[in-house]
């Protein structure tokens, strides 16, 4: 078959809703494509531990503690069953990683900012995971299987990362003046930057045509930020808090929130690396790769002595 | 406002100059990678869930059980190497399952038996 037949019988299956599995024949630019977006996938769940890990030895309990360590864990092992998807494409685990320490792939901008307060954690959770679950329920149902499958996976254990984020910050909206004030303080500092999570307009993004004729993206950005923000909205009244946009208004003719302009300045800003964090982030997980080159080697050598003391014993 | 980013894959991460293209050839350091089979209960088959990386098949076992049974979804787990999977080839799906395409009798339904016959 010639590659356009092929493309042709590609498409075809794509608009019939079949998955295509790792052996299947794909056109390079879903190959590429795939992994880009899976390994920076992966990249922002191993990143996105980093803001969270800062408050485990400062959590305010014992129960609060247990939970964030919980969660933390969880995004290692969502990070695990992404990079695992992502080597089904025929990628090495060692380039994608490479990939992330030379800035050559990115990850989510949204771990770029501090978690200053307690209260950071419940608005991590709640607006944070809360965003990213808008893309990760859409990418249930993406063309790749072994995509599709992780995301299933990880969407079963997100909805405890945005539960208990919520309820964190309920336990705060009830606390003293000091707690409120915290409260309100991290959703005014995370609201905007959760929007920018579904990334630029749809006017500006480009790529999304291709992503959503080969089924990878279901769904555009702005669609998924208004969604977003019509959910909040109402959620953000059962914390007695507010959501730091005056333009916030319902509009009966679209039935959806109008909301505020995005400050696009600061968006690209932090994608161009000039975040609060994008330097500390990256450094963290450089140091902790090769702080871990010990354990690595000493492993590999292990299994080595242990291998060879096998084969001897059966000789 | 800056222009020149304009492919974005996951949300808000831009896409140019973002990976996805081999690394310069090296050496392969990575651990050899293993996949995952998780018996969910007794009574029911294991399962392909995933793979991960480990240096032998114990720690393979016991990262199995940290990366996918955190929640108790697992009371059985194999691992076995991937380069030991040997799979049919997608393209000669055709060939390979031919034989039995017109083979129709080979389902009960194919018998065309009067209603009242009963337990059958």
């Amino acid at each position: 078959m010639s590659v356009h037949d092929l493309e042709k019988v590609f498409q075809e299956k794509i608009d019939s809703e079949t998955k295509i599995e790792p052996l299947d024949w794909m056109p390079e630019a879903y190959r590429k494509t795939n992994i880009r977006q899976i390994s920076q996938h992966a990249h922002s769940e191993i990143v996105g531990m980093l803001p969270e890990g800062n408050w485990i030895s400062r959590a305010p309990s014992l129960k609060r503690k247990a939970i964030l360590l919980a969660k933390v864990q969880d995004e290692a092992g969502h990070g695990l069953y992404l990079y695992s998807a992502c080597e089904t494409l025929g990628i090495s685990r060692e380039e994608t990683i490479n990939d992330l320490h030379s800035g050559r792939a990115k990850y989510s901008s949204i771990f770029n900012y501090p978690t200053l307060t307690w209260a950071d954690i419940g608005a991590v959770g709640w607006l944070v995971d809360g965003a990213a679950i808008m893309n990760q329920v859409m990418l249930t149902r993406t063309s790749y299987g072994p995509y599709a499958r992780a995301m299933v996976r990880i969407c079963k254990e997100e909805s405890f990362h945005q539960r208990q984020g919520f309820e964190s910050l309920l336990v705060l909206s009830k606390g003293s003046p000091e707690q409120q004030a915290m409260c309100q303080d991290a959703i005014n500092r995370w609201w905007w930057p959760a929007l920018m999570m579904f990334g630029p307009r749809d006017s500006e993004s480009t790529n999304s045509d291709q992503s959503m004729k080969w089924k990878i993206k279901r769904k555009t950005n702005d669609e998924l930020r208004q969604q977003f923000v019509d959910m909040c909205v109402e959620q953000v009244k059962l914390l007695g808090m507010t959501l730091p946009d005056p333009n916030l208004k319902w509009n009966a003719e679209r039935n959806h929130y109008d909301f505020g302009e995005i400050d696009w300045n600061e968006f690209w800003q932090v994608v161009k690396g000039n975040g609060p964090c994008n330097k500390e982030r990256l450094q963290a997980r450089k140091q902790a790769w090769e702080e871990g080159a010990w354990v690595r080697e000493a492993a590999a050598a292990h299994a080595a002595k242990k291998q060879k003391r096998t084969a001897a014993h059966a000789a | 406002m800056n222009t020149s980013i304009r492919r974005f894959f996951y949300g808000d991460i831009p896409g140019q100059e973002s990976g996805g293209t081999p690394a310069p050839e090296g050496p392969k350091n990575d651990w050899p990678l293993w996949e995952v089979f998780i018996r969910s209960k007794q009574g029911l088959d294991h399962k392909h869930v995933g793979s991960l990386h480990a240096t032998d098949a114990q720690m393979a076992i016991e990262n199995a059980r940290d990366v996918y049974t955190r929640r108790q979804e697992g009371v059985s787990i194999w691992v076995v190497k991937s380069q030991d999977i040997h799979a049919s080839r997608p393209e000669e799906a055709g060939e390979l399952y031919d034989p039995a395409a017109d083979k129709i009798y080979r389902h009960p339904t194919f018998y065309d038996l009067p209603d009242a016959i009963s337990h059958m």
